[in-house]
């Protein structure tokens, strides 16, 4: 009676266990079936564009012919534009271009989030207003910069003319143009910096900055020991997008600039799509996005690898305080 | 050291009034608890003290002089906060020392103070790890650590030990208590626990509501409770509070409840003379019932549950409808379900006003 009673049990179990692989194998499939409408939309949308774009950029290719009447031209496109003065220049416009913004747009939005940190009536209204730039179209950006910059009728030369001073050539001085465009992006994209910034400093821990309060250390001495420190992962990270942000920005530049006067504001997605439209040539402007890619790429990786050197570190202090506990 | 002295703060959220007048005046060297049920505003006098809260009204004076309009860190006193608040991206060194190097003090100085200290709490081969690899005991002995190294008059704890479990809290609480002893300092300790409060406390402070109920010796509070919050709030396991009724009879005065009967003493009939409110609450200490019948006034008791705890057992019995609580030898075998006569002597009755609370 009580064998009989132990032994049922494990029969049940083993026929299960003869039957398990199958099962084993279909629990396994399931994610993978989940996944492939956003794979089969991954594929499309990016992976084949990709493709497309890698094997146009050792094409000479003219928007007049189809892409098989085009001729393998191989790596000629990327060789020739390192050759490219003009293309070199462009590039050159678009490093500077994207490291003064980012350092402008790191520097005063964090400077905005340290100040703007506290506890005063109205400061929600205040930070939603601060973060309304970001949520406009570029184009729009674009347009409502240019007509501030408008040389007679722009509120800015005109309120120069106010004051009684010479209005100044906002778009069309070759050394005016670039920093006209930087005001306009660093306009716009201030916002996300600070509201990251923001956000950061209001997770950081109340007591730490109680404890330096009482330690003796002044704001200043806050902000540079405990604050900046504290909030420096937050940081690297959102400039890390800003930059990738700032190399690829176009609508502005397009409707303030068109990259000119000359070539003093052309960055590169503005010359890719000159050179598409403009000079027709479909793979020297394919080879140009894919170094831009590269860039981008480069950029992006030191990102995941920041974030990855951040989470062993992460992992190994916590170990460790396992070990001490 | 300075003597501290809170003349009449006050502090409101907004229209929430946090601490009515509080009016304190703590002893030069002296280890001041302030005990209290969490929301009884012991924390919020806490940090107005140190400085991170601003005062509604009042003054604080430090030796006659007032400190409020001073910053924290002019204020001379380091704090011990309950989360350790430690700088997670310093090592422990630079943990230790960033008041002093705030202050520029010589290099040598600091890492000379820093390592006296690091030994004295047992922290030097620490001292070059980052916070979030210590355990919870570690960084509760950096966060002191960092407050001795400041060697400030005053020293303000905030609950530090309710980060910690139990074995480590009571390790730390000894530790305490000999730190105590051997730094001549003005330390001002606020916890909820009143087993802390019994043990490091020259002078407890029971908070109830932003009011201090009562102050004195651990010993004062646990014999002569000025009420029965008090009386309820310290001493474990709790106090016993019966409703009952006093009546004079046989030219004495006896106070009577459901199942109880039990005779005051003389020099609480005389207190009470001419003064006798109707309904009061009994309260009795678990350690006062004997298990002798004989020893003082009888009383009987329904055995429901025995708790051992080792060398004593607690029971949970009943007297009438109430609860009472008793500790009891647990060398003696204990049947639940049966009732019992216990001896309760008088003297170990107070009497307290059922309306008001206050000690009779």
């Amino acid at each position: 009676m009580v064998s009989h009673e132990l032994t049922t049990p494990d029969l049940k179990s083993e026929r299960r266990v003869r039957h398990a692989p199958r099962f084993f194998n279909m629990n396994r499939l399931t994610p993978y079936f989940f996944l492939a409408p956003a794979g089969a939309v991954l594929a499309v949308a990016l992976l084949y564009p990709i493709g497309y774009m890698i094997y146009a950029s050792f094409l000479s290719w003219n928007p007049s012919q189809r892409i098989h009447e085009a001729d393998w031209i191989g790596l000629r496109n990327y060789t020739n534009l390192l050759k490219d003065p003009n293309f070199i220049e462009s590039f050159f416009v678009t490093l500077k271009f994207a490291s003064v913004v980012v350092t402008l747009e790191m520097v005063i939005g964090v400077g905005l989030a340290l100040l703007l940190d506290r506890k005063i009536r109205g400061m929600s209204v205040l930070r939603t207003i601060f973060i309304l730039p970001m949520m406009i179209a570029p184009i729009v950006v674009g347009l409502m910069w240019r007509y501030m910059y408008h040389p007679s009728v722009g509120i800015l030369n005109r309120t120069l003319k106010g004051w009684g001073l010479d209005p100044i050539p906002w778009l069309s001085d070759p050394d005016w143009a670039l920093p006209s465009v930087i005001i306009a992006d660093v306009w716009q994209w201030t916002p996300f910096i600070f509201i990251l910034s923001l956000a950061a400093l209001q997770s950081l821990p109340q007591s730490a900055l109680e404890a330096s309060r009482i330690d003796g250390a002044s704001t200043w001495q806050q902000i540079i020991h405990i604050k900046l420190p504290l909030m420096l992962p937050v940081l690297i990270i959102a400039g890390l997008l800003r930059l990738i942000d700032a190399f690829k920005v176009l609508e502005v530049i397009l409707v303030l600039t068109n990259g000119g006067p000359g070539l003093s504001t052309e960055i590169l997605s503005l010359r890719i799509s000159r050179t598409t439209s403009e000079f027709r040539e479909l793979g020297e402007a394919a080879a140009m996005s894919n170094y831009l890619l590269l860039l981008l790429l480069i950029i992006t990786l030191g990102m995941f690898l920041f974030n990855k050197v951040m989470d062993m570190r992460q992992q190994r202090l916590r170990a460790a305080a396992q070990e001490a506990g | 050291m300075p003597k501290i002295h809170f003349d009449h703060i006050e502090k409101s959220f907004g229209t929430v009034r946090v601490l009515p007048p509080l009016d304190l005046q703590l002893n030069d060297g002296e280890f001041t608890v302030l005990v209290g049920p969490s929301g009884c505003g012991k924390s919020t006098t806490l940090r107005i003290l140190a400085g991170l809260e601003s005062l509604s009204a009042g003054e604080i004076y430090f030796d006659d002089a007032p400190i409020s309009h001073l910053a924290p860190k002019d204020r001379d006193l380091a704090m011990v906060f309950q989360d350790y608040a430690l700088y997670p991206h310093m090592d422990i060194a630079r943990n230790m020392s960033f008041a002093l190097r705030l202050q520029r003090a010589p290099r040598a100085e600091i890492a000379a103070k820093v390592q006296r200290v690091a030994e004295m709490l047992n922290i030097a081969h620490l001292l070059d790890r980052k916070p979030a690899e210590l355990s919870g005991g570690q960084r509760q002995r950096v966060a002191m650590g960092r407050a001795l190294v400041r060697d400030a008059s005053t020293f303000l704890f905030d609950e530090p030990l309710s980060n910690l479990d139990a074995k480590l809290r009571a390790k730390m609480r000894t530790e305490l208590a000999e730190m105590r002893d051997t730094l001549d300092k003005n330390m001002i300790y606020v916890t909820h626990d009143q087993i802390e409060a019994m043990t490091l406390g020259d002078r407890i402070v029971v908070m109830s509501e932003g009011v201090i109920q009562q102050q004195g010796s651990p010993e004062e509070l646990f014999k002569t409770p000025a009420n029965q919050f008090v009386a309820g709030f310290i001493g474990s396991p709790t106090m016993n509070f019966l409703g009952g009724s006093l009546a004079r009879e046989a030219d004495r005065l006896w106070v009577r409840g459901d199942g109880f009967l039990l005779p005051l003493t003389d020099e609480q009939s005389g207190r009470l003379n001419g003064n006798t409110p109707g309904d009061v609450s009994v309260g009795i200490r678990p350690s006062s019932f004997s298990a002798d019948p004989k020893v003082g006034a009888p009383i009987e008791l329904h055995l429901a549950v025995s708790e051992y705890l080792g060398a004593q057992s607690v029971l949970v019995t009943r007297c009438g409808e109430e609860e009472v609580l008793v500790e009891y030898d647990s060398a003696t075998p204990m049947k639940s379900g049966v009732s019992m006569t216990f001896g309760v002597r008088p003297e170990d009755i107070m009497l307290f006003d059922r309306a008001s609370g206050a000690r009779l």
